[in-house]
């Protein structure tokens, strides 16, 4: 996380045209996603969103504004960059002619990565941490050459036994 | 009871208060006038000659009833011609609900014929908008509607019916009118904050908006203004929120403000800003606007707290409310120094008034006009110049009587919105001041205003030019008038008789009084097409983006 970056997490109604909503809330105001996540929660009613954005303290004070305003958004919270966990997932394959499978497997394991597909010409790596091992991890594949990379919006819960929290206090 | 779509549409809204729509039938709201044909003693519905009339119209009568408006128009161009309707209802925070029709469910989706993402089109530009694919929700979708139209900041809804969601049936219970959701509250401890600021204070000035009027919270604010000796300065949307003979009145501020208000509010050492949202078009320069002085800012909706302008302290709550309790809080002060000022810079103002001599001018026009209304004529403006000599001009003295797009800033919003009102009055004439470009984008509304036998009068100021963007040309771009001389020959008098209204045209000075008389008299829809010079230009002036300092007087 770079310092001018926050982190939402936004609770809102699991049902069609929601992400619209949102996305369309975020571009036609002018701030940007860095990165966005969403997906059902254990109750289907809901899903939540990780949404990671680039912005100064007027950006973040309005985002969560303008969010809360939106009918199908149930609650927003800022969650704290240094009481939160957040965790990226990661696949990627790399080009392995002419390297040993060994080197790369190796490599998989000092980053805690998983070989997930293998076969002589290429090999498939799930990977999941924070964002900045991630990106160490793609600096070093490309001495191998990478083939495609996927890679998921981070998630994001806060340390503690507490929820979501949505109360908006305007005093 | 067991009930189509259709039927279910029409039995919600006669439950949510409705009595009147505003629409135009197309092949997907089929169903939805067949029933408007037949529960015609229940419900009136009026038929525009364009669906931003339409729009426009429902836009008109929610501001001069502070009802829901509500709009029906079909799928496709029927949904596209509202948005200019929406969006302008969007930006003045005004209650509307549109109900379109839109192809079967099992054609959404394949570009057929009329069929448009209705929902994705207006997202931006309503509070909340739906389609409803399942008949069982269509009664509690058009509720919710009405009560997110109506709740909080008001705001324009749309519901987006298919046609096959029209004719499924299903069980139907009435439920009765539902109510706005209760407002939210400003804290004690912001009201003793506020009082602190305002007890401390010298030269306290009161800046009130359109959200005044929708917290019907006038009575209030005059209470206030009087115990603090307070001037109350206004946006164009708050406009109708003082009277205009109240002691402390000042009048709109900002880029066309009087001299007197926004010169106040640049010496004041505290602002008030009462259910504003300060436009770029009231303070110009953000930090000139703020200087040194303290602003307090309540508004119902959080979101425009430090939005535009970073205020000393606010609270999001309902103005009425806030202000109401506030009262009790403010300590008895002598505050003749500033009083005494205000009353110099009125007295500087009247220096600064057009003398415009032996010609028929703007103000002339507006002041015979005046004489010609009651105080609670309904007086509907569209954009431009004319808009704004009415704002600085026509004396207002009742809330909801100056309907004007004062956010979107929408050229032929005028006639629609003049059609609203004059429905929702019924027999009391309603007013439009237009002008030549304005009233051109939508005249042929003025065939909806004469099938209707309303008691309209239309003022064009004619000036042959897009008079605000030449006098920007003037002023700005080296006298290079771009596309804004008209060159056109039309013929008002003759155009208002070919639609079957009444016409007459003031070319002098000399014939106004009686002119505008007679025209009055009139029954039914009259234009009355004055003639102006195309150099008259709107002053006070204060350039985008400038301050006090850049004020262009004459």
């Amino acid at each position: 996380m770079r310092q001018d970056q926050f982190i939402l997490g936004v609770i809102v109604s699991n049902h069609f045209g929601v992400l619209t909503r949102v996305s369309g809330l975020f571009s036609r105001r002018g701030y940007n996603i860095d990165s966005l996540n969403v997906s059902e929660t254990e109750d289907p009613k809901f899903s939540r969103m990780t949404i990671i954005v680039t912005g100064d303290d007027y950006i973040k004070n309005q985002i969560v504004k303008q969010l809360s305003k939106l009918r199908d958004v149930k609650k927003v919270e800022l969650l704290p960059a240094d009481a939160t966990v957040l965790r990226e997932h990661m696949l990627i394959k790399l080009d392995i002619k002419g390297h040993s499978i060994s080197e790369i497997t190796e490599a998989a394991n000092i980053f805690r990565a998983k070989v997930i597909d293998f076969n002589a010409d290429s090999v498939t790596i799930e990977m999941t941490g924070e964002s900045s091992k991630l990106d160490a991890f793609i600096d070093y594949a490309k001495t191998f050459g990478i083939i495609e990379l996927c890679r998921a919006g981070a998630l994001a819960v806060k340390r503690g036994p507490g929820a979501l929290n949505g109360e908006y206090n305007e005093d | 009871m067991l009930l189509t779509g259709a039927e279910i549409i029409i039995e919600t809204l006669i439950e949510q208060g409705c009595d009147t729509v505003f629409g135009y039938p197309g092949g997907f709201v089929l169903n939805i006038y067949d029933e408007l044909y037949k529960n015609s003693d229940r419900i009136k519905h009026i038929i525009t000659a364009h669906e931003q009339g339409a729009a426009h119209a429902a836009d008109g009568y929610a501001r001069a009833t502070g009802k829901v408006g509500v709009v029906i128009a079909t799928s496709g161009p029927g949904v596209t011609n509202l948005v200019t309707g929406i969006a302008t209802a969007f930006l003045d925070s005004t209650p509307i609900v549109a109900i379109t029709g839109n192809v079967p469910l099992s054609m959404l989706g394949r570009d057929s014929f009329q069929e448009v993402d209705s929902t994705g089109i207006t997202m931006p530009i309503t509070k909340h908008n739906y389609i409803v694919k399942d008949v069982k929700d269509l009664a509690s979708i058009i509720r919710e509607a009405f009560v997110v139209a109506k709740s909080g900041r008001p705001g324009p809804v749309l519901v987006d019916v298919p046609k096959d969601i029209q004719l499924a049936k299903c069980e139907f219970e009435p439920v009765g009118m539902l109510e706005a959701e209760p407002k939210r509250k400003v804290s004690d401890n912001f009201l003793s904050k506020c009082a602190a600021l305002i007890n401390a204070s010298e030269r306290p000035y009161i800046y009130c908006g359109g959200g005044v009027i929708a917290a019907d919270a006038s009575e209030e604010i005059k209470a206030l203004s009087l115990k603090l000796g307070a001037p109350i300065g206004l946006s164009i949307m708050g406009l109708s929120s003082i009277p205009r003979d109240f002691p402390n009145w000042l009048g709109m501020m900002g880029m066309h403000g009087r001299y007197s208000s926004t010169k106040a509010n640049y010496e004041a050492d505290l602002i008030i800003a009462l259910g504003v949202r300060f436009s770029d078009r009231a303070t110009g320069d953000k930090n000139k606007f703020k200087r040194d002085a303290k602003i307090i800012h309540i508004d119902i909706d959080p979101a425009e707290l430090n939005k535009n302008i970073d205020s000393t302290i606010s609270s999001a709550g309902d103005i009425k409310n806030a202000v109401g309790r506030l009262l009790p809080l403010i300590e008895d002060k002598d505050r003749t120094p500033w009083q005494r000022r205000i009353d110099e810079l009125r007295a500087d103002e009247e220096k600064y008034a057009p003398q415009n001599v032996g010609r028929l001018t703007p103000q002339k026009i507006i002041a015979a006009l005046q004489n010609c209304t009651s105080k609670d004529t309904i007086v509907v403006t569209d954009v431009g110049q004319h808009q704004m000599w009415t704002a600085q001009n026509y004396k207002l003295y009742k809330p909801r009587t100056l309907l004007t797009s004062g956010g979107l800033g929408t050229m032929g919003f005028g006639m629609g919105a003049a059609i609203g009102a004059s429905v929702a009055k019924g027999k009391a004439q309603t007013v439009l001041v237009t002008g030549d470009g304005s009233f051109g984008m939508n005249l042929t509304e003025l065939a909806t205003a004469v099938s209707q036998n309303l008691p309209l009068r239309i003022v064009i100021m004619n000036n042959g030019v897009l008079g605000m963007v030449r006098q920007w040309q003037t002023l700005f771009f080296g006298k290079r008038y771009s596309n804004t001389t008209l060159n056109r020959k039309t013929d008002f008098v003759r155009l208002a008789k070919a639609f079957g209204a009444a016409g007459v045209r003031i070319t002098d000075e000399s014939e106004l009084d009686s002119a505008m008389k007679k025209a009055f008299q009139t029954d039914g829809p009259v234009v009355i097409d004055c003639i102006i010079d195309m150099d008259e230009n709107v002053y006070p002036m204060i350039p985008a983006g400038g301050s006090i300092e850049d004020i262009i007087l004459n």
